[in-house]
């Protein structure tokens, strides 16, 4: 994810006229679509692949090209390309792209990337049919370019008074030589006039009415529901299943073995029951009996994970990620020294839209409706297990309802397309609440076993991390790594980073803040433990800590493009800001509350955060206010949607604290439903307040670095307010309930 | 065995098994989709529809159990979406991923329609059941207060940003 986007050199604006006089712009690599083909296309064709579609009466069309999974990207991209076109917002429809790489390029949900990667690409689409629009009108008045202004979708030439709607240019404008999208001029933030303001979700009107959006929605002529047992333990085959008896039932179709295979992110092995309703074929899976063949890792338990881990903390770890100076000279010098064990477990996503999928197989080509962070990978894994090309397999993006990373993963796509291609009709595959969340691609467990030494000034003199994980030899697990230079690398002089893995047969994936989601937890929780240990304030402790001189990698930027590296200066920025609006050290609490205070760098975004809780005498937690500074940039491009992530993001990340763990037993996830896996409820929702800190940066994304700050402030409130220091999660393991 | 009911105002039979959840006859036999699945065991309050104007969770509920009743569902709330709870929704915002917000809106018109000024604690009881993946509870409070006309003193400042008018309002 750390890769920028670069615009190819080759990548022009393209411009077709289309029936009834309207005009479209849209984007293509010349070297990928030639001219023949772009022929081929009928001039009445709605052409849905085009970023922008103008018609006479001055209605502007715009394709979002990503998926929609309630970060707010279907209204934000379009709002890019409205801003630098100069047109009124009211007068924009936004229409959802299909998967279509060639004139969209890059098509996902995931990284917190859509912000860095299109906020100049979507500007230069949005300002390059502007300036045809201008040439168009310099060329029809007879006068310089340069005299004419746009403003609401009209071309005005002052001096002569003239004006013209764009709806009035498209014929003289599709007669203009395109630009090179690299070359036109953008506005100055000065003159932007809906980047920055709040404009709420373009679905929204659709959302309260209860409209069809979704890929659970999806309805095809003809079509059937299908659900899909597969083996409680992961990748194990099917030997036998009593598919006579199923296939009498009540408005049961077909019932059938898939195959599958052995790769936890493809098709893997299972029953299909497709009926005439999901209800039947759901009904009729009460009375399937399966017998499913001896899997490897139907021994695997999450006890057993922490007795091994346990085991690898004795020992000397298996590989070193990353050492400056001498940890254990630094550590026997140490004026005070501190040791603690950290663990977080498994959790899932749990998004309120469970997995479904609706596929149409037919002629040797499948047509797909999924909710997918990732269609163009979906149509990879689709092509290679059915055996066809690419190009026969078809992707609408729907609207998801929720993603967190867990549809990054494109499992019940090549489900569903398999099972229709069985079945020969049209198949909505829908996966049951508990399907979900025991075949989730879990945030993997991690344990952290922390040493550290503060000198007699009370500095951070050393700090040694075994983190102990999952995978194999030097792979881990997905999403189960760190990174060498993960936060505090690199700002203390004595550093350790060792590492210990595990096998492990559970899926594991990327959760909301991936890596990072766990591992601020133990790091800042230990850094305040290291704080009262050197007798100092935790802000002040991690303010002296942000000033140390970094070691190594050169420092991120403090201006111009989007930097991967943290910034020292950007982060104090933020933590002092957040102190400062939480009244940090200047408010008299009663007893029984405390603030905690913890900040993280993740996906480019600088993020503080302070929470305040009071915690009764039974372990009743009331979060009674949190505050969160961010500098994500330069541009808050949607107020309205930025704050809604950042407020979505810290209490998703409290829910994770209170109780959220996945349980494995005999190689499956125990729990099933939300009454075992709690999410936050709107009685134990704090305010939120958001800040704003700008930098000189431009602006990156929000849909994930707000969370991880959120556990260890939590934990550290608690700490505040009780003296129990919190060092596994969930909260519920410590006798502590969200109140 | 065919169930007789009142749906959005129309009279509706449908030929189904006595237990078939209203949930997935609203949804997949007539072909209401703004009811939305979430959990089955009515925990998360997705499914939320008025029977005879009482909040009820559609996926817990067997179709013999509606029989000769008024069921109204996000559809059916106003003819266009001008219901006050779905304008405030659309005006403070709320949605991230939407999937649960019909359910809550559905709640939050049958609190407004027997207490046209709820306290932030009677907000809390009656949406307390609705799960919002999402977490966009600081919004749904807000909205409520705003459809309710009756601003409290949690809902006047639900942690708006100072990033709004900084750019060029």
């Amino acid at each position: 994810m750390d890769t920028p986007f670069r615009v190819d050199r080759r990548n022009f604006l393209r411009v077709t006229t289309i029936a009834g006089g309207g005009l479209m712009f849209g984007t293509y690599l010349d070297a990928l679509r030639p001219v023949e083909a772009l022929a081929q296309i009928p001039a009445a064709d709605f052409m849905p692949n085009a970023f922008i579609r103008i018609a006479p009466d001055g209605i502007v069309t715009i394709v979002a090209k990503n998926p929609e999974i309630g970060q707010g990207v279907k209204t934000m991209l379009p709002m890019l390309i409205a801003d630098e076109l100069d047109v009124d917002w009211k007068n924009v429809r936004v229409q959802q792209g299909d998967l279509d790489t060639v004139s969209f390029q890059a098509q996902f949900a995931g990284g917190s990337t859509a912000t860095p990667t299109n906020w100049l690409p979507m500007r230069r689409v949005g300002a390059a049919a502007r300036a045809m629009l201008v040439a168009a009108a310099s060329q029809t008045w007879g006068v310089p370019e340069g005299e004419c202004t746009t403003a609401s979708g009209v071309v005005f030439h002052r001096a002569s008074g003239r004006s013209a709607r764009y709806g009035e240019l498209l014929a003289k404008a599709a007669t203009v030589a395109a630009p090179e999208l690299e070359k036109v001029t953008l506005k100055q933030p000065g003159d932007f006039r809906l980047i920055g303001t709040r404009v709420p979700g373009v679905d929204n009107h659709a959302i309260v009415t209860g409209k069809p959006l979704y890929g659970i929605d999806v309805t095809l002529p003809g079509m059937l529901y299908a659900v899909f047992e597969k083996a409680p333990v992961y990748a194990a085959k099917v030997a036998g299943a009593n598919l006579e008896d199923i296939r009498r039932m009540w408005g049961v179709k077909h019932a059938f073995v898939v195959d599958g295979g052995t790769d936890l992110t493809g098709l893997l092995s299972g029953v299909a029951i497709v009926a005439d309703t999901w209800w039947a074929a759901q009904t009729a899976r009460q009375k399937l009996i399966v017998d499913w063949r001896d899997h490897p890792t139907s021994t695997q338990s999450s006890a057993g994970f922490a007795v091994q881990a346990a085991a690898f903390s004795k020992q000397g770890p298996q590989r070193s990620m990353r050492k400056d100076g001498d940890a254990d000279a630094a550590l026997g010098a140490a004026a005070r020294t501190v040791s603690a064990e950290y663990f977080y477990p498994f959790i899932a996503h749990a998004t309120l839209e469970p997995q479904n999928c609706t596929a149409h197989a037919r002629d040797g080509k499948v047509e797909i409706w999924a909710p997918s962070q990732t269609p163009a990978g979906g149509r990879t894994l689709v092509a290679r297990t059915l055996g066809i090309q690419e190009s026969d397999v078809t992707v609408h993006l729907t609207r998801a309802g929720g993603g967190f990373g867990r549809r990054l993963n494109n499992d019940y796509m090549v489900e569903a397309a398999w099972i229709a291609r069985q079945v020969g009709a049209p198949v909505k595959l829908l996966w049951s609440r508990e399907d979900d969340m025991r075949h989730d691609f879990y945030r993997p467990a991690g344990w952290h076993y922390l040493t550290g030494g503060v000198d007699a000034s009370g500095r951070l003199s050393a700090w040694k991390n075994h983190f102990v994980s999952f995978g194999e030899g030097e792979r881990f697990a997905p999403s189960a790594g760190i990174g060498a230079t993960e936060f505090p690398a690199r700002f203390i002089p004595n550093f350790a980073l060792d590492v210990s893995v595990m096998p492990l047969g559970i899926p594991t994936g990327a959760l909301r803040a991936p890596g990072s989601n766990g591992i601020a937890f133990a790091t800042q929780s230990f850094i305040d433990e290291l704080a009262e240990s050197a007798g100092k304030d935790p802000v002040e402790f991690r303010l002296e800590l942000l000033s140390n001189a970094p070691i190594g990698d050169q420092p991120a930027p403090a201006s111009g493009p989007q930097p991967v590296l943290f910034n020292a200066p950007r982060m104090k920025a933020v933590v002092a800001a957040v102190a400062e609006q939480s009244g940090w050290g200047k408010k008299s609490l009663p007893k029984g509350t405390g603030m905690g205070i913890a900040f993280h760098f993740s996906h480019r975004g600088y993020v503080a955060e302070v929470v305040q809780a009071t915690v009764s005498v039974d372990g009743g937690v009331k979060v009674d206010k949190v505050w969160v500074a961010c500098d994500i940039g330069n541009q808050i491009i949607n107020p309205s949607n930025a704050e809604n992530q950042v407020q979505g993001a810290v209490l998703d990340g409290l829910s994770e604290a209170f109780a959220q763990e996945i349980t494995i037993e005999g190689g499956k996830a125990v729990q099933s439903n939300y009454n075992a896996f709690p999410l936050l409820r709107l009685k134990q929702t704090p305010p939120v307040e958001v800040h704003w800190v700008k930098s000189d940066l431009s602006p990156t994304g929000i849909g994930e670095p707000a969370l991880p700050p959120a556990v260890p402030a939590l934990c550290s409130a608690i700490f505040a307010a009780t003296g129990k220091r919190i060092r596994s999660l969930p909260l519920s393991r410590h006798g502590f309930r969200t109140v | 065995m065919p169930t007789t009911f009142t749906v959005n105002g129309k009279r509706t039979t449908v030929d189904v098994p006595p237990d078939m959840p209203l949930l997935w006859v609203l949804r997949d036999v007539l072909d209401l989709k703004g009811t939305k699945y979430g959990c089955g065991i009515a925990q998360c309050s997705a499914c939320t529809v008025h029977v005879k104007g009482v909040p009820t969770r559609s996926c817990r509920t067997p179709i013999s159990r509606v029989a000769g009743a008024d069921v109204t569902t996000i559809e059916g709330l106003s003819p266009d979406g001008s219901h006050p709870v779905q304008r405030a929704w659309e005006e403070v915002d709320v949605p991230q991923c939407g999937y649960c917000q019909a359910g809550q809106i559905m709640s939050a018109a049958a609190l407004l329609a027997k207490n046209p000024k709820p306290t932030d604690a009677d907000i809390d009881a009656a949406m307390n059941g609705h799960l919002c993946r999402c977490a966009t509870y600081v919004r749904i409070r807000e909205a409520i207060h705003r459809a309710a006309d009756a601003p409290a003193a949690n809902a006047s400042t639900p942690g708006r940003s100072n990033a709004a008018g900084e750019t060029n309002e």
